[in-house]
């Protein structure tokens, strides 16, 4: 049997925290294909304990795929990983152990009931009941399921279900929580309540590494965030610092009914740094949105509706790709 | 530690930094258990129907040939050369038979349907499991259930006065070791399959198997050629090495049969371990 063979091949008996590592996460030319298809290609990145990491890119970006490499359940094509000192491909269980993992689809265990999810769940960490019962119980609360802890999973809607996929990840204490799209399918009070919870882990020290495609997400959680695009880092730095990089301090959005944004649109350069043409509006990058409206308006243009906003990274994204974030 | 704890400061972490404390293998956690811990819950909860019938299947083949074709048939002749009833001498067989459809079905079609439409495995896969401790864990599921499913036919056997020797009882384990075998082989097989439709070449070596193997009529209706392709297949083993253990008597055959499946079992570990990545890690 291979079993002895393997366990005799084990890691390093030195647990990989002794080590005092600048970085948790160290991907470098990370490369993943699928047959002719490059999921992703050739990033690199460095993630420091405590930080909270965010991917941001649209769908099909290679940010899930990004995910699956660190957790050791997808084997990358080139490049190297490391993971609190080991390399996920070589060390799977070992680097799991330090991981909470929300992945982009629920997986939970529709044969079990809700609690059960979660002590079983434990259980594949090795924790004992002792831990896992009244652990179980604080999670429950903590994803307001607590009156659900007996019902049978497909009895759950589809918010409790990602609340449940959540309060499970937190069921072995991780040091890293990796979140891909943790609020897509949630109504925006469960939202808050989730980055409130984010932000606590993080407080506590918990290292987050998320993906998401909307910008107020990432600008809301992330200390520091990658812009992705096709596999590829377009931008890396903190939110502010990309949007001060990569666009205006405000943002003037004019409407002109569908049919006349493209031919107002030629006619608006010269005002503010840039304008972006959009098929439902026209996008006006400006130091100051009021005065860049009043300097519209005194060339007799007339928008039917007028905005005057703060850049986000939904504009970084833009500038990045000439395509917008959420399709 | 420090950079990686020091600021955490609410509860006791002992009892989680305890199970990252463990040894580690590079697919293995030690941990079998946890998975077969799941998979005794998760009976419980919702697979009980799907139990039930699997062990009503051989009874009813018991019921309606031995029984039914049997009054027909008549008695035969045993392993040892002596007269015994035609229920009694398909009973065995079919025993070998419902190991190896358990078998086949819990680590084929389950582990399948587990893996690319429950997603079970991704969830587990995502902790600290590694692809060998589930892999052990669902064949030991499936081991376990074949030996209850031994069990229950054993003691219908039994009711029906079909037992005539202590012996027999060597049956339970003797099942567990064919269930092993196509179990240990079905879970490598699945690795390489991508659709149903090559899930279903599954069921075109089976059935042949179960229909030819000596499971109805002894071997020598056939020609020499075609007995020594079933003397190949693994299915004639099971059902000569029960029939033999139901009579309580042992050749130097009986040895070959078991022998047939020890290496049947440590070639399927290693086929399944070696493609473990394969199967799990996508």
């Amino acid at each position: 049997m291979r079993v002895s063979e393997l366990a005799s091949k084990e890691s390093r008996a030195s647990s990989p925290s002794d080590a005092a590592l600048p970085y948790v996460i160290t991907a470098e030319n990370l490369t993943k294909r699928y047959g002719d298809v490059t999921a992703v290609d050739g990033i690199s990145f460095r993630v420091p304990a405590g930080e909270a990491f965010g991917l941001l890119g649209p769908n099909g970006a290679g940010k899930s795929t990004t995910m699956k490499m660190i957790g050791g359940v997808s084997q990358r094509t080139s490049g190297s990983l490391n993971i609190m000192g080991l390399d996920p491909e070589q060390h799977g269980p070992e680097v799991r152990a330090h991981l909470g993992v929300v992945p982009q689809q629920d997986n939970l265990d529709e044969e079990l009931k809700v609690r059960d999810n979660l002590l079983v769940y434990g259980r594949y960490f090795g924790l004992p009941m002792s831990y896992l019962k009244p652990k179980a119980d604080e999670l429950l609360e903590f994803a307001q399921l607590t009156d659900k802890a007996n019902s049978k999973v497909d009895a759950l809607s589809g918010g409790m279900k990602r609340r449940l996929t959540i309060a499970r990840s937190l069921i072995n204490e991780p040091r890293i929580l990796l979140l891909d799209e943790p609020t897509t399918g949630l109504d925006p009070q469960a939202r808050h309540i989730l980055w409130d919870r984010l932000f606590r882990l993080k407080e506590q020290g918990v290292t987050l590494i998320l993906t998401t495609h909307y910008m107020d997400e990432a600008e809301q959680l992330c200390d520091r965030l990658i812009v992705v695009d096709k596999g590829r880092i377009m931008a890396e730095g903190s939110p502010a610092s990309l949007i001060r990089e990569y666009s205006t301090r405000e943002v003037l959005e004019l409407r002109f009914g569908s049919e006349r944004n493209a031919s107002v649109g030629a006619e608006l350069g010269g005002i503010g740094e840039r304008v972006e043409t959009l098929p439902d509006r026209v996008l006006i990058y400006a130091h100051d949105g009021e005065a860049a409206l009043e300097q519209v308006t005194a060339r007799g243009l007339r928008p039917v509706t007028s905005l005057v906003r703060r850049s986000s990274l939904e504009d970084v994204f833009l500038r990045l790709t000439g395509r917008s974030l959420v399709d | 530690m420090s950079v990686l704890t020091g600021s955490f400061n609410t509860g006791d972490h002992s009892v989680t930094e305890a199970a990252r404390r463990r040894r580690f293998g590079p697919i293995y956690s030690r941990n079998v258990r946890a998975v077969v811990a799941r998979g005794l819950m998760a009976t419980k909860s919702s697979n009980w129907m799907v139990m039930v019938s699997g062990f009503f299947e051989p009874v009813l083949y018991l019921i309606s040939m031995g029984v039914g074709l049997g009054a027909i048939v008549g008695s035969v002749q045993g392993p040892g050369g002596q007269e015994i009833s035609y229920a009694a001498y398909i009973a065995p067989a079919l025993l070998a038979v419902s190991a190896m459809n358990g078998a086949v079905y819990d680590s084929t079609w389950n582990v399948f349907f587990k893996m690319n439409f429950a997603k079970l495995y991704q969830g587990m896969l995502y902790t600290s499991l590694g692809p060998l401790d589930v892999a052990m864990g669902e064949i030991f599921l499936a081991l376990l259930r074949g030996a209850m499913y031994a069990t229950g036919f054993t003691a219908v056997m039994g009711l029906m006065g079909l037992i005539t020797t202590p012996w027999a009882i060597l049956m339970i384990p003797a099942s567990v070791l064919i269930a092993f075998g196509f179990a240990s082989f079905g879970m490598g097989i699945t690795s390489y399959m991508k659709t149903f439709q090559q899930m279903d070449w599954i069921n075109f070596v089976m059935l042949p198997m179960f229909l030819f193997s000596a499971t109805f009529y002894p071997l020598s209706v056939y020609p020499q050629s075609i007995q020594w392709l079933i003397q190949a297949m693994p299915l004639w083993h099971g059902v000569e090495l029960l029939r033999q253990i139901s009579v309580g008597v042992f050749t130097p055959a009986t040895a070959v049969h078991i022998g047939y499946y020890l290496v049947m079992i440590a070639l399927g570990v290693l086929l399944t371990t070696s493609r473990l990545r394969k199967l799990f890690l996508k």
